[in-house]
């Protein structure tokens, strides 16, 4: 393979280590998953049969599409927890080692706390915070460019949709103190 | 020929500046989405729905179809560069592509890619001016039996035909539906599933849930493997362009081939990625020397590109003719639709002409453009993914936001986005498939309404359903098609192994 030609390069400092442990195997996973599908189509289901589930003259009353489908769902989910539960003895794949799930929750995480930010600041107050943090703390990126860049698309953000397009997003105090 | 006429009158509606504005930017978004780790074409079209609320259908379903254009095309330019596929479905295009690059030939294969793809998305778009218009006033005929039959088929046929374990669909597509359930019964206004919940009230919303699933969950997923890369970078002269465009006439055969494959699984619910596959697995097949594929040959790129982009395209047919989406953008179209107000379906062809026409006009005339646009812009967007994609995430999560929360003014719907985030990333490392989901989010209720007012009509017997020719032989064929895996293992014989895995299709 020639090297000579390259032109982009990209570097990753915080790329997640090949040979990291696993946290959790993927048939433990699938196991949780159809375990609570089970739950959720029981619940679902009480739910449907409490409405009316039977089919009367014109036909089925409201409960009867959903009931059923419930009942599908908690075959499905049965049958995956079974089948899982089968395929345990046998090693089942990783499903994800212990540096991937870091940077998985090093996204997850600020992105909730971008949810509640939103909730009680406005959206454009919180996606400052979000873009300019994750790029400065996630992704090392010098404060000047990250402040830069966050104030940049926040900016654009607000021109697009608040100004031209009139769709309105959720807004904080800062937006009340500008009179927006 | 009427479709022609029709067809000029759309280009007409076209025609006006601000529409063939909003189609460069449509394309040049597209193309940003497609070329990005961790956006491809559901997840941009679903971003960026919001920007059209406030348009007129016409300029939004331009700009909409013209974004899933340019993610299309967006998706070559890094599997060819980069070895990174944009899109699982130019997976196919780095067995070739990247040989090619890693040769020098680079601007050969990217003009190639690009090249095939107008070719597979205009021998689809031909296929849907004259079959679609023929499909909708044949379907303008169907009663709520017929169409519940139509909605069954699409659904068993994922089942049946589907290449991921049997009851992983089935739970993917009962969760749909039931989520799609929530709120309020459309038929006899009762609220079902919400538990009190005044915010339930409004029921699930279908591009909340796709924005989650596929924008949130890809950011999870790519944040997952190393990012770092190193690629070529290419810029396409117009000698190698007309170089490339002299030869093709020699692989006409591939070319068709391909386009063939893929407008047939799109329109069935194959979809892109088989296309892309089954189009170079054949390609090479048929070739005289099989063995220089995946050395950089060029047929290699024509043929899984061309399928996929004859897919992709194809894929929007029985979206309008019978307001069934064939892949999950369509769905996502789909769901669009519904929000300018229009009521998908073979009604569409009539109520609509200015719309539907319009929009067909705008396949033309998207690719043709986007030809150019991507022929001559590639050094641009390959130097796109020099941008870190630390800064990249923070703003994909802020557009789902503005997404999500925009569709219904709902603090709630961003919790929820937030929540189908983490159930699409934990369903996909499980390998539970997201496109019947999706389907059947977005069709669950018009289903059940169909299902529901047959049975008003027929005074509560299923027999309605086996009640004429037409009726009875979807319904029959949707059956056949949830057993088939099941059929097939018999008609193979005893001496198949495969058998002993089909069993799990009688599931659900």
């Amino acid at each position: 393979m020639s090297q000579t030609d390259i032109e982009i390069v990209v570097e990753d400092p915080t790329a997640p280590e090949d040979d990291s442990p696993s946290v959790v195997s993927s048939g433990t996973i699938e196991i949780v998953v159809c375990l609570l599908l089970l739950a959720l189509a029981i619940t679902l289901g009480y739910d449907n049969w409490r409405t009316g589930a039977s089919w009367d003259a014109t036909g089925p009353e409201p409960g009867y599409f959903p009931f059923y489908l419930s009942v599908i769902l908690a075959g499905g989910s049965l049958y995956g927890l079974i089948a899982a539960l089968l395929a345990r003895r046998a090693s089942s794949g990783t499903f994800v080692t212990r540096a991937q799930g870091r940077r998985v929750l090093a996204v997850f995480v600020p992105t909730l706390l971008f949810c509640l930010t939103t909730q009680f600041l406005g959206l454009y107050v919180a996606s400052f915070l979000l873009i300019a943090g994750f790029m400065r703390l996630v992704g090392r990126i010098a404060l000047w460019k990250s402040l830069l860049t966050a104030f940049a698309f926040t900016a654009i953000m607000f021109v697009t949709f608040d100004v031209a397009f009139d769709v309105i997003m959720p807004k904080g105090p800062l937006e009340a103190a500008l009179g927006r | 020929m009427e479709a022609l006429g029709l067809l000029l009158h759309g280009f007409a509606v076209l025609l006006t500046w601000k529409t063939l504005l909003l189609m460069m930017v449509g394309l040049v978004l597209g193309i940003f989405v497609g070329v990005l780790p961790g956006l491809g074409g559901p997840n941009g079209v679903a971003i960026l729905l919001p920007l059209t609320f406030t348009m007129d259908p016409t300029s939004a379903i331009v700009m909409l179809s013209c974004i899933y254009w340019g993610a299309l095309f967006g998706g070559a330019i890094t599997s060819i560069l980069f070895n990174i596929p944009g899109e699982a479905w130019s997976v196919a295009t780095t067995f070739d592509g990247y040989p090619m690059a890693q040769q020098g030939r680079a601007a050969e294969a990217l003009t190639a890619a690009f090249t095939s793809s107008f070719v597979g998305s205009l021998v689809a778009v031909l296929l849907i001016t004259f079959l679609a218009p023929m499909i909708s006033s044949f379907a303008l005929k169907f009663g709520p039996p017929e169409f519940f039959a139509v909605y069954l088929l699409t659904f068993c046929s994922f089942v049946g035909l589907g290449r991921e374990a049997k009851h992983k669909t089935v739970i993917s597509m009962s969760l749909g539906l039931l989520l799609a359930g929530i709120g309020m019964d459309t038929v006899s206004g009762n609220l079902r599933m919400t538990f009190g919940s005044p915010e339930l009230l409004r029921g699930i919303n279908f591009l909340v849930a796709v924005i989650g699933l596929f924008g949130i969950s890809e950011i999870l997923l790519t944040m997952e493997e190393r990012l770092a890369l190193r690629g070529h970078a290419a810029g396409i002269s117009l000698r190698v362009v007309l170089g490339v465009w002299k030869d093709l006439p020699k692989y006409w055969v591939t070319l068709l081939r391909s386009s063939f494959i893929g407008c047939w699984l799109g329109i069935t619910p194959g979809g892109a990625i088989a296309a892309s596959f089954m189009g170079y697995n054949l390609a090479k097949r048929f070739a005289k020397e099989p063995d220089s594929f995946g050395k950089g040959r060029i047929e290699g790129v024509f043929a899984p590109e061309t399928a996929a982009h004859a897919s992709g395209t194809s894929a929007l047919l029985p979206m309008l003719a019978l307001g069934i989406p064939g892949s999950g953008t369509a769905a996502i179209l789909l769901g669009g639709l519904m929000v300018w107000g229009l009521n998908p379906g073979p009604l569409l062809f009539v109520e609509h002409k200015d719309f539907v026409w319009g929009l067909i006009a705008s396949m033309y005339l998207g690719n043709v453009v986007g030809l150019v646009l991507v022929l001559t812009t590639v050094p641009i967007f390959a130097s796109i993914l020099r941008v870190p994609f630390a800064a990249v995430a923070p703003m994909i999560v802020v557009s789902c936001a503005i997404g999500a929360y925009a569709i219904q003014n709902a603090m709630f719907d961003v919790w929820l986005m937030l929540g189908f985030g983490v159930v699409g990333y934990v369903f996909k490392k499980i390998g539970i498939p997201l496109a019947p989901f999706t389907l059947a989010l977005v069709l669950g209720n018009r289903a059940e309404d169909a299902f529901r007012l047959s049975m008003i009509g027929s005074g509560g017997t299923l027999k309605v359903f086996w009640s004429n020719g037409l009726v009875g032989s979807i319904t029959t064929l949707a059956i056949l098609l949830l057993f088939w895996p099941v059929i097939d293992g018999l008609l193979g014989g005893i001496g198949r192994k495969a058998a002993g895995q089909n069993g799990d299709a009688t599931k659900g």
